[in-house]
């Protein structure tokens, strides 16, 4: 059955087009936009979404679904429920599972239940290193054949600059980008708070901010020197958004991304000793929270991702310095950047650029637009919606989030993947 | 001038306030007669159960409370438990439930990792006396220390105090510099900039030296810091040799402070390391001093949780 968006304002950057049009979805694609489309009720069912605002299916390119190896903290069923009601038709998922994806087997292996889940898009990114280990080289090849789109390490540092160059070169040639989780371990460890007031005021180990901005500092050397696209993850410092957009002036094929912990929370958030704010890189001081809007707004930040980070309740629930990193971050994401957008920061064109467009983009996936053919991949907001965080609704399995409580504006309705409803916000 | 204290816990001086720390100062003050006596032994905790829970080695700090505790007649026990739950298989607030349940009315804890005394301070309903947390606060040492200040000098507010040591990783210097600082008195710290956190001295409002001698010139009171052995493996400064050289509290060092200088040490000392036997056995040195107040601090910390005046 097809089905007809009625009344919502489009907003595709990719076509320049933002007002309200109706969207006819058949045969799992992009069939017709325009005024007033006319529908046989006996064919097409009718969704009224007036008031409402459609995106082109946002994707969410930094996850960690945890399955295999940590199915305790998310499955890839719950990671794409998840994913699904934060209004997210694909997600792109790190290779720190267990075990590590490095191999061709586990791609498939996550390819397959994905299709299983039937519910968003899933791409596996491969592992950059053997075992994550920085040592030697994952079959880049191999693995692109059997559907990975992205080469990373996330989590684990690549230390070792010689690999990282061999890698960028190697993914290269093969039209992958390598996302570098930017960290020199030297610098960061025992750390486990940003180093200044939070590491003064809890006695915690510090990371400093140049444990980032040496490594972002170097793989945009490493970018430069080899020519091949780097993707770096995650920014948290003032310095790795500067370092980020000189390069970019420079001609260096560099992008970037944020998560919305980064431009919402500072390390104040941790001085109570918070498990939920721990995350890594860790929450930096106000100044670093400007500049990364300030990034994201010049457009040097091409990317908003939710680094999604699920855990268990029993690997938070300990000392500060035992509990796991990460925030679990899918239900939120959408909601904390149109934050951005309420607050004049981006417009909405900006928004899907940094949440679909470019994803799409840098990963070399279908998708960031609605254009008459494509996948019937579409995201419907509600933007006058208000309401409380509440952990305990999470459709995924990690509970654990500084945001819970929170009064947010803006929800998905429906997450719409190749023509088919895979969530609808009931509530 | 406050009778009581409200709050349920002691998790750190920075949250504590004047009208606090005089209370606990002047209830302290009239233990110290309870442990001249003959019979050292008061009734008012009777029945009242004070658990010493130490994650980490301690001789002097579980010592120290467990007299307390004893000394106004309550039940003392001490656990020496595991630090890391990961080794331990159980958690942190595991075992803290388990003996809440056996119905505790304090729980002093000491934890090598930060912020552990208010995990469970959050969880129970028991009063948690913080022992010390990683390199966070260790509130009844900077008690027991201004009440020596207090007794030697007669006052706190005024006084010139430098902290020589390793200060990034001292629970004993920041408890220390919040409630100095709160009492009015001239704090100042010094060690190798190894062991000065970046922004310290604008974070806390203070005058930050890596030479000794600038910190100690015209102080009312010296304070040593334990150098813990490890950091020198870990690079933090190039050999406890040039360490010994460069900061050990010597007589000539001496010398650059007031003539009537209070020479304090926390404990447990390194002779010839961070302090010289002559200058931490001589005639400004109050270290043992500071032993004797710390038994009557915990007293009253004790004695104002779990005690009386929350029932009266």
């Amino acid at each position: 059955m097809k089905v007809l968006l009625k009344g919502g304002r489009v907003v595709d950057p990719v076509q320049n087009i933002e007002e309200v049009l109706d969207v006819l979805i058949g045969e799992g694609e992009i069939e017709e936009l325009g005024k007033g489309l006319k529908a046989d009720p006996a064919s097409v069912e009718v969704i009224d979404i007036t008031g409402m605002v459609v995106f082109p299916g946002l994707i969410d390119m930094h996850t960690h679904l945890r399955e295999p190896g940590y199915e305790y903290k998310e499955t890839i069923r719950t990671g794409a429920s998840a994913a699904a009601a934060g209004g997210f038709t694909a997600v792109a998922c790190m290779a720190n599972t267990n075990p590590v994806n490095d191999t061709r087997s586990i791609t498939e292996f996550i390819l397959r239940r994905a299709e299983e889940a039937g519910l968003v898009r899933v791409y596996p990114i491969s592992a950059l290193s053997m075992g994550l280990e920085g040592k030697n080289l994952v079959e880049f090849w191999d693995q692109k054949e059997a559907g990975a789109v992205a080469i990373s390490d996330d989590g684990r540092p690549v230390m070792d600059s010689a690999l990282m160059r061999r890698a960028l070169e190697y993914a290269a040639s093969l039209g992958l980008t390598v996302i570098s989780h930017c960290e020199d371990l030297n610098l960061s460890a025992g750390g486990t708070v940003n180093e200044g007031p939070a590491s003064i005021e809890t006695g915690l180990r510090g990371i400093p901010s140049i444990a980032e901005e040496i490594m972002v500092a170097r793989d945009v050397m490493i970018g430069e020197y080899t020519g091949a696209p780097i993707h770096i993850a995650h920014l948290s410092t003032a310095r790795s958004v500067e370092i980020v957009r000189e390069a970019k002036a420079r001609g260096v094929k560099v992008t970037a991304e944020t998560a919305p912990h980064y431009f919402t929370l500072s390390d104040r958030s941790v001085y109570e000793f918070d498990v939920n704010a721990k995350v890594n890189p860790p929450l930096r001081d106000e100044k670093d929270v400007a500049a990364i809007r300030e990034g994201l707004k010049d457009g040097t930040i091409d990317v908003i991702a939710s680094d999604h980070a699920p855990h268990a309740i029993t690997d938070k629930e300990v000392e500060f310095e035992y509990a796991a990193c990460g925030i679990s971050g899918l239900e939120t994401s959408l909601a904390l950047s149109l934050a951005l957008v309420f607050e004049g920061y981006l417009t909405l064109r900006d928004l899907v650029g940094k949440m679909s467009v470019e994803p799409a983009k840098i990963l070399g996936v279908k998708g960031g637009s609605l254009k008459v053919g494509a996948p019937a991949d579409i995201t419907v907001v509600d933007l006058n919606r208000e309401w409380t965080v509440d952990t305990r609704k999470f459709k995924s399995k990690g509970k654990n989030s500084p945001f819970h409580g929170f009064r947010l504006r803006g929800k998905p309705y429906l997450t719409i993947v190749g023509g088919k409803v895979v969530f609808r916000d009931v509530e | 001038m406050i009778t009581a204290l409200t709050r349920k816990d002691i998790l750190g001086t920075k949250e504590l306030s004047v009208e606090e720390i005089e209370l606990v100062l002047q209830t302290a003050e009239s233990f110290i007669e309870v442990s001249t006596r003959e019979i050292k032994k008061v009734p008012t905790l009777r029945g009242k159960l004070v658990i010493n829970l130490f994650f980490e080695a301690s001789t002097r700090t579980r010592t120290s409370f467990e007299i307390a505790g004893k000394r106004l007649g309550a039940d003392t026990i001490n656990i020496a438990a595991s630090t890391s739950s990961v080794v331990k298989g159980e958690t942190l607030i595991d075992t803290a439930r388990n003996l809440e349940a056996m119905n505790p009315d304090v729980i002093v804890i000491r934890h090598s990792a930060a912020g552990a005394p208010h995990l469970l301070a959050k969880r129970l309903k028991a009063s948690i006396i913080n022992a010390g947390d990683g390199a966070h606060e260790h509130p009844t040492q900077a008690l027991l220390d201004l009440m020596t200040m207090k007794e030697k000098k007669g006052r706190i507010a005024g006084l010139k105090v430098a902290i020589v040591g390793d200060i990034a990783h001292s629970r004993v210097a920041r408890s220390n510099v919040y409630a100095l600082k709160k009492m009015g008195a001239q704090v100042v710290v010094a060690g190798p900039a190894t062991m000065l956190p970046r922004d310290f001295g604008q974070i806390m409002g203070i005058p930050v030296y890596s030479q000794m001698e600038e910190a100690i010139k015209d102080a009312d009171v010296i304070m040593m810091l334990r150098i813990q052995l490890e950091r020198e493996k870990q690079s933090i400064f190039p050999s406890l040799r040039e360490y010994a050289q460069r900061f050990c509290l010597t007589e000539s060092k001496v010398r650059l402070a007031k003539e009537d200088v209070l020479i304090m040490h926390p404990g447990p000392m390194n002779r010839g390391i961070e302090i010289s036997p002559e200058v931490a056995d001589g005639p400004y040195s109050v270290i043992l001093d500071q032993v004797t107040n710390g038994v009557a601090i915990r007293m009253a910390l004790l004695y104002l949780l779990a005690g009386g005046a929350r029932d009266v």
